[in-house]
């Protein structure tokens, strides 16, 4: 602890820069390079090539600008899923249902997306987002006024919300937006147009960007503003937060409100970026995501990115392993599992290099997160 | 004022036993139904009921035992899916059920262990230790799963003597395979230790206050790790209920949401074993309820819209009735050693 304190033995404020950095980046870095160990092993014990296995999953996620392009494709949602639940975890509140918010901020983003036309793209792409935002934002209020309100604890009342977002989404999506092109039998929407998809500039997905910079402004929010520190506030100690004053109930919905906006605007960004329809099954999974994601990227926008994009590498590269390597893709779920156990675990891997400095607790289970 | 104060005693028994009050009146519903379409329908909405209950409920008393003694388990979900594929693969293997629910059971022990290594000993939070279990969960059924494996068979009911033969009550009661007789027993177990026995004391101890239980003596650790355990070993029967008794083979992520579910169910049964028996038939009613009318066709309206029943009514349920639920002191926080 008191070793923090002492001034580090590295006087050249450049040094110091790497030293900074270093300390930052030594914990997930080595966490990365074990569970890939761990990974390797048991690829070996179920009799597959380990070194072209990982081969396979390099090339497939960085070998060429296209497969650079579809890493970047598969982190963006996964950096808006990830922020959304990284913010609630900032306000005190574990939004499992980012899953859910996800579906139909993608549903929205598609209907907007083939309902208008004629629109110039720089009104429909925006528009289109922004209601996948707003409808994910909304679906959040739900169990934010639940929890403020009656005190449904809201991890029950999302994953219940979870599961009636499949079932409204395969109703819009096998009824009343259902493609009704002649030969379709598969429940999805017709292709938005044009003027609503966001473009890929050579192999950068807008949409990347604008993830990037949804993280900045995120951080923005929480550090720099007023209700950043309230939604912190409250996250702390409700009960202190509403000692000083502040309006613990508002937060609180406020909170998953913003957690629900960016869950949103993830699934939309998937529909308008890549997917271009709606269609039930596409999107499963990425909520779920963005809990691995936010806990390893240390419920911070910042780190939500970094470890995003090691997900999304991951995604990418899996169907490249999968075909020429023959290895089932599901061992980078095993992998992601690993990783995020060594980055909690942190003790382990300072001790394996001897790192200084005091550990940083990530606290998110208070409990079950009384008002 | 004795009027209100009378009010008041009313609203307070209600709250207390509206799990009961409930499940009586829907078993009366049910009953008044069956009346009205005759007694083949309400033994099967009833009997699919105590179906849909049983891994719900197994997944509540795994995590009540971890929260009662301050372990929060968010990796219920994955210990199914673990011990399900386990069990699975060693009834193909093996052939032999016996076998392959001890293996079941053991896999979820062990993955309880690992929870507990990850949250006693090394004090990861919580909520990522159970997410680890999840992924990992999903990463190695999905990897090791082939394709193509088939079973000798499952486990099929067992009628319990002429107690079967009582009327609508005896087949959904008495004529069930043994998973299911062992998870109502289970229930019954469980909220003795717990209530009753030093050793469920000693857990409630642990689980409010750790540090006063420290101080006379109770081996914090020990208790968390031998609940956690537990807990993980009843998870994994849940997971054997799955492949073994309920679907009789493996899917990918099949557990569905189921350990989620569950804990849903926990928390609705307020941390008791009783409560959470009543909160899973509640919701296996309800699942029942909906297979129902989807599979008669009576009611015209989108199954989608009745595929969303059971997760509505659960969240009107807990909003309106079960209001501020009150989790162990003790809950989610790594114990420190002075």
């Amino acid at each position: 602890m008191s070793e923090e304190q002492k001034p580090s033995p590295v006087t050249a404020p450049s040094l110091q820069i790497f030293d900074t950095i270093w300390r930052a980046v030594s914990v997930p870095l080595v966490a990365v390079l074990l569970a890939l160990l761990i990974g390797a092993i048991i690829l070996i014990a179920s009799g597959a090539n380990p070194i072209d296995a990982y081969a396979a999953l390099i090339q497939g996620a960085f070998g060429s600008s296209m497969a650079l392009g579809r890493t970047l494709e598969k982190a963006t949602p996964l950096i808006f899923s990830g922020l959304a639940v990284a913010f609630a975890f900032k306000g005190g509140l574990f939004n499992i249902g980012a899953q859910g918010q996800l579906l139909l901020g993608a549903l929205v983003a598609a209907a907007i997306g083939f309902g208008i036309e004629g629109l110039p793209w720089f009104i429909h792409a925006p528009l289109a987002l922004a209601g996948g935002a707003l409808v994910g934002g909304l679906y959040a209020a739900i169990p934010g006024a639940l929890k403020v309100y009656t005190g449904a604890h809201e991890v029950i009342t999302t994953i219940m919300l979870n599961y009636i977002a499949i079932n409204i989404t395969d109703f819009f999506a096998d009824g009343p937006l259902k493609d009704t092109s002649p030969g379709n039998i598969v429940a999805r929407t017709p292709m938005i147009f044009d003027s609503a998809r966001i473009p890929t500039y050579s192999f950068l997905p807008i949409g990347f960007v604008i993830a990037v910079l949804a993280a900045v402004v995120i951080w923005w929010l929480l550090w720099k503003t007023i209700i950043g520190f309230e939604i912190r506030t409250v996250g702390l100690n409700p009960n202190a937060a509403r000692y000083a004053g502040i309006k613990v109930a508002r937060t609180v919905i406020l909170t998953m409100v913003f957690s629900g906006f960016l869950a949103g605007i993830g699934g939309a960004v998937e529909t308008l970026g890549v997917v271009g329809r709606y269609q039930p099954g596409f999107n499963l999974g990425l909520g779920f995501d963005g809990v691995t994601i936010a806990l390893l990227g240390r419920t911070h926008p910042f780190g939500v990115i970094p470890a995003a994009l090691i997900v999304g590498a991951m995604k990418a590269g899996s169907s490249q392993m999968q075909f020429s390597a023959d290895v089932a893709k599901e061992i980078t779920d095993v992998i992601q599992a690993l990783i995020l156990f060594f980055v909690a675990a942190d003790m382990i891997i300072r001790w394996l290099i001897r790192a200084r400095g005091t550990r940083e607790e990530v606290k998110l289970s208070t409990g079950w997160g009384q008002q | 004022m004795t009027e209100n104060l009378f009010l008041q005693n009313t609203l307070d028994i209600f709250r207390r036993w509206w799990i009961t009050i409930l499940i009586s009146l829907l078993i009366l519903i049910a009953l008044v139904w069956g009346i009205i379409t005759g007694p083949s329908v309400t033994t099967a909405v009833l009997a699919s009921t105590l179906r849909h209950s049983t891994p719900l409920v197994l997944g509540a008393l795994c995590g009540l035992l971890g929260e009662r003694s301050g372990v929060i388990n968010i990796g219920i979900e994955g210990q199914m899916l673990m011990s399900a594929f386990i069990a699975f693969l060693l009834n193909v293997w093996t052939g032999n059920l016996v076998i392959a629910v001890l293996a079941g059971v053991l896999t979820g022990a062990i993955m309880g262990l690992m929870l507990a290594f990850m949250s006693v000993t090394l004090k990861i939070d919580q909520i990522i230790g159970g997410t680890v279990l999840n992924i990992l969960a999903i990463g190695l059924t999905g990897y090791f799963y082939t394709v193509g494996l088939v079973t000798e068979g499952k486990f099929q009911p067992i009628p319990l003597g002429p107690l079967a033969d009582i009327p609508i009550i005896g087949p959904v009661l008495f004529n069930n395979p043994p998973i299911t007789y062992a998870t109502i027993i289970l229930v019954f177990v469980v909220q003795y230790v717990l209530f009753y026995t030093k050793w469920g004391l000693r857990t409630r101890a642990v689980g409010e206050h750790p540090r006063a239980a420290d101080t006379v003596g109770i081996n914090v650790f020990t208790v968390r790790y031998v609940n956690v355990i537990m807990g993980g070993a009843i998870a994994g029967l849940a997971g054997a209920f799955l492949t073994l008794e309920a679907v009789g083979s493996f899917e990918r992520l099949m557990t569905n949401g189921r350990g989620f579910i569950a804990l849903a169910v926990m928390i609705f049964g307020k941390w008791t074993p009783l409560g959470s028996w009543g909160a899973a038939l509640l919701f296996g009613f309800f699942s029942a309820l909906q297979t129902q009318i989807q599979f008669s066709g009576v009611i015209n309206i989108p199954h989608q819209f009745i595929g969303m029943l059971p997760y509505m009514l659960t969240i009107v349920v807990l909003a309106g009735f079960v209001g501020r639920a009150r989790p162990p002191a003790a809950d989610g926080i790594p114990y420190e050693k002075e």
